[in-house]
């Protein structure tokens, strides 16, 4: 075939995209731009990133960069069309360059082992000789038995210079990087049909209202196909501390109406519907309906009867069987005292709510006291009875993470491939055996010649293994 | 005995265990090499012991065996980072029957130890927060620091073979390692110094890091001492460059040749590397999924350990595919660590985002 002088240019392209040049300059662009991204804050208010500027630029230079920043799309750099061509770049790299190697290696995948020449078995990187007393027929038995023990099974060819028993093992692990490779890429293509297919979004539902919608960034509505309800939402807390132990909402999967489906689900706990997932990831209390939720007691009287009891603020109640008017005049989402005992407010979320209640028992006795939901000793009253603070119900909100991502199985398909490559790839190898049996004066001579394309001295711990199983007389190779 | 007792001999042992090692490079008595050793392995017993109690009071409070990781903050997980690293030690020492890494290995595992005990860092159990509260914890975050404790020593034998292979003082290879060695220097000096302007403002101690890192030198208020910082640390840096020949007469006295170091240098990589892949990046990835919603948000964290998983998927590769050997493969290992040390403490001291587990 003639030569000729001139590439194309897709030889030039191809060429280009299988060099590890291309992909070392792949690699540096992702990770400097990533480090840009990482210092300025992605999707930040524009006052967070100014003060992040002017400690490089600074006070004067700072707007002036973040306008030039913000112009090349630094703000939200990982979904701009420059760092998408980027990680796109790297696919094509990664594909050309593994199609560009694949068929040599293919080949040494496929073709079987051969015997070599017994030159060549000596020119191995593992090379031992051993000389054994025995006949070359028993000598050949003795070295098949030898290659079952480390767990290999001989082919055997003879010539006139003598037998030769070959094995190998291992030759698909040869593929590994290429596993590896093609498993980053279907990561990729998981990753981009969750883009192309699926969405994201977010819902802030508060308690005891229902949704069939949720919303991505820009206010952009997207439909459920159902409707999902918060029942309940709660933070418990560490003992007496406010550090949060847990954040847990009661949802409801609402289909024409009826119930289908019902699941608490706190961080690290989703719930799944239809290809949809609801994710516990903030919450809030709605502050213009503070005053208007809904109180939840449990009124228990001294000989332990209870009665559940809803009401509002301002509302009346009688504990069971004694008598005892409770009126609830006040409510803070999160009572303290400060140094002198007087109450007051210290957060707007519901951290540690607090009842104020003014009693009046039979024979005009009046006291009056705060009841919080989360310290029962607050609940006792005098003469034994109780009222318990179950909770204030209807002013908090849940926010979820609304996701639906038809390509994730396809990404944990990839994730669990790229492990099995990379095990391949590091802790697998190719190995090759020869043994060249030939008679000498009194005895058998046996030349052994080994190759691992990977971890070696671990192989050639099992070659020395192998001789010492051909029996005594082992002179010591090298 | 509480955990910190069993921390508390383990930092003394380190520290005995370096002198020990240090006097074994100077007199070569295969006595002193062996009481070295067992220093080291008393260390590292009573260490793991501290981490199995720490566990335990964790255990307590958690009330699930994979939860109660003692690795939820970053005093935790620097000691899992020192117990790891004198793990991969103990086994280098076994395998290539050479103490002579001990001498740098047990100095930066006292130092680490001592850092945490003088920085104030705290030391209190602390429950987990919601978002941590998964059984992933265990897997994730182990596996993670296996790995930074396998690439730290790739840099240290990476670091070690750029010292004894480089001759001329003007050879970049040279010049890299002098600038890198003193660096390291520089910064463990600097945040030393922070420790004692800091013992003197007397600042809440949760704080120290934060906002007080580089604040008693390159960051101090007055310009002459921010001037006066800055010009040691050129002095210095200097000072390295013009008698590293020093450092190379001393690591050649080892007795361990340059091949073996690259050897350590690339299984110590091969081992990491996958599992930093499936620890850190897959199972980070299968987590944050499950808790956050996404796979992959970019996070500063993500962002980070994607950076270092390409420097040492390239140092794979150069090594692999093209052959590269000696010099060049050593500066990307070392470069690696320092991608390492960003990603493990940078993130977490510098930037904000979702990671911020790890600061307090």
């Amino acid at each position: 075939m003639e030569k000729t002088k001139h590439k194309t240019l897709t030889d030039k392209i191809w060429g280009l995209f299988a060099s590890v040049k291309f992909a070392v300059v792949i690699f540096s662009l992702i990770a400097l731009t990533s480090i840009v991204g990482t210092v300025i804050e992605q999707n930040a208010e524009p006052a967070k990133n100014i003060k992040i500027l002017a400690k490089f630029f600074g006070q004067s230079g700072a707007p002036a960069a973040y306008s030039v920043f913000d112009k090349l799309g630094f703000m939200d750099m990982y979904h701009s069309w420059w760092f998408i061509t980027f990680l796109l770049l790297f696919a094509a790299n990664l594909i050309i360059c593994s199609l560009d190697r694949i068929p040599r290696i293919w080949k040494i995948v496929r073709e079987p082992i051969r015997p070599l020449s017994p030159d060549h078995v000596g020119r191995m990187s593992i090379k031992k000789t051993v000389t054994l007393k025995a006949k070359p027929a028993h000598a050949k038995d003795l070295a098949t038995k030898a290659f079952r023990k480390i767990g290999f099974r001989p082919s055997e060819s003879s010539s006139e210079q003598g037998v030769q028993l070959y094995a190998e093992k291992g030759n698909f692990t040869r593929l590994g990087v290429y596993i590896t490779h093609c498993s980053i890429l279907i990561i990729l293509a998981g990753a981009i049909i969750g883009v192309a297919f699926g969405f994201n979004a977010f819902l802030a539902l508060p308690e005891g209202q229902t949704s069939s919608f949720a919303y991505q960034t820009g206010n952009r509505r997207v439909l459920l196909g159902f409707e999902v309800r918060c029942d309940k939402f709660e933070v418990k807390f560490y003992g007496d501390t406010d550090m949060p132990r847990s954040y847990k909402s009661w949802l409801t999967i609402l289909k024409n109406g009826t119930e289908v489906e019902k699941k608490a689900i706190v961080v690290n706990d989703p719930l799944t519907y239809n290809g949809i997932t609801f994710y516990q990831s903030s919450f809030g209390t709605m502050q213009e309906n503070l005053g208007r939720g809904i109180v939840m007691l449990r009124l228990v009287s001294k000989d332990g009867k209870s009665e559940d009891f809803n009401t509002r603020l301002g509302g009346s109640f009688t504990i069971p069987g004694t008598g005892i008017e409770g009126r609830i005049t006040d409510f803070s989402p999160a009572l303290t005292v400060d140094q002198s005992g007087k109450p007051f407010t210290y957060d707007q979320n519901m951290v540690n709510p607090a009842i104020f209640v003014e009693f009046s028992a039979p024979g005009g006795k009046h006291y009056s006291g705060w009841i919080f939901k989360r310290f029962p000793q607050t609940w006792n009253l005098p003469g034994g009875s109780k009222a318990e603070f179950v909770d204030y119900w209807g002013v908090q909100y849940t926010g979820l993470q609304v996701r639906k991502d038809p390509g994730q199985t396809i990404v944990y398909i990839g994730c669990f491939i790229l492990a099995f490559g990379l095990f391949v790839s590091f802790f697998m190898s190719h190995r090759r055996i020869w043994m060249h049996i030939s008679e000498e004066k009194g005895g058998t001579r046996i030349l052994i010649g080994a190759s691992a394309h990977r971890n070696r001295a671990a192989f050639e711990k099992k070659i020395d293994k192998l001789a010492k199983a051909l029996g005594s007389g082992q002179k010591g190779g090298s | 005995m509480d955990s910190s007792t069993f921390f508390g001999i383990s930092t003394i042992a380190y520290f005995l265990a370096m002198v020990a090692y240090i006097t074994y490079l100077g007199f070569k008595k295969k006595q002193i090499g062996v009481a070295a050793t067992l220093i080291t392995i008393t260390g590292f017993v009573s260490q793991t012991i501290a981490l199995v109690l720490r566990w335990k009071e964790f255990y307590a409070v958690e009330q699930s065996f994979l939860r109660a990781v003692p690795l939820t903050n970053l005093y935790e997980s620097l000691i899992f980072f020192v117990w790891c690293l004198i793990l991969a030690y103990l086994v280098i020492e076994f395998k290539y029957s050479n103490r002579s890494f001990g001498a740098f290995i047990t100095p930066v595992a006292g130092l680490a130890l001592a850092f945490i005990d003088l920085s104030g860092m705290s030391k209190n159990i602390q429950p987990l927060v919601p978002a941590l509260q998964s059984n992933w914890l265990l897997a994730h975050v182990m596996m993670s620091f296996i790995s930074y404790s396998m690439f730290g020593i790739s840099f240290s034998t990476g670091l070690m073979y750029l010292i004894v292979r480089t001759e001329k003082k003007n050879e970049p290879a040279y010049i890299f390692w002098t600038v890198m060695l003193s660096i390291f220097i520089i910064v463990l000096a600097a945040m030393g110094l922070d420790y004692f302007a800091f013992k003197v403002t007397g600042q809440s101690q949760q704080e120290f890091i934060k906002s007080y890192l580089f604040r008693a030198t390159f960051r101090n208020s007055s310009g002459a001492i921010e001037t006066i910082s800055w010009g040691a640390a050129v002095v210095f840096t200097f000072l390295v460059w013009r008698y590293g020949g020093i450092m190379k007469k001393v690591i050649k006295g080892f007795n361990i040749s340059a091949e073996i170091l690259d050897e350590i240098t690339y299984k110590l990589i091969a081992i990491g590397f996958p599992i930093f892949t499936l620890g850190g990046l897959i199972f980070g990835a299968l987590w944050a999924n499950q808790a956050w919603g996404k796979y992959w948000s970019w996070d500063p964290k993500e962002t980070w350990s994607l950076i270092t998983w390409f420097l040492y998927a390239f140092y794979l590769h150069s090594r692999l595919m093209r052959g590269w050997r000696g010099k060049k493969v050593a500066i990307v290992a070392v470069v690696g660590f320092v991608a390492v040390v960003f990603t493990y403490l940078g993130v977490n001291l510098l930037l904000s985002g979702l990671h911020s587990y790890g600061s307090q």
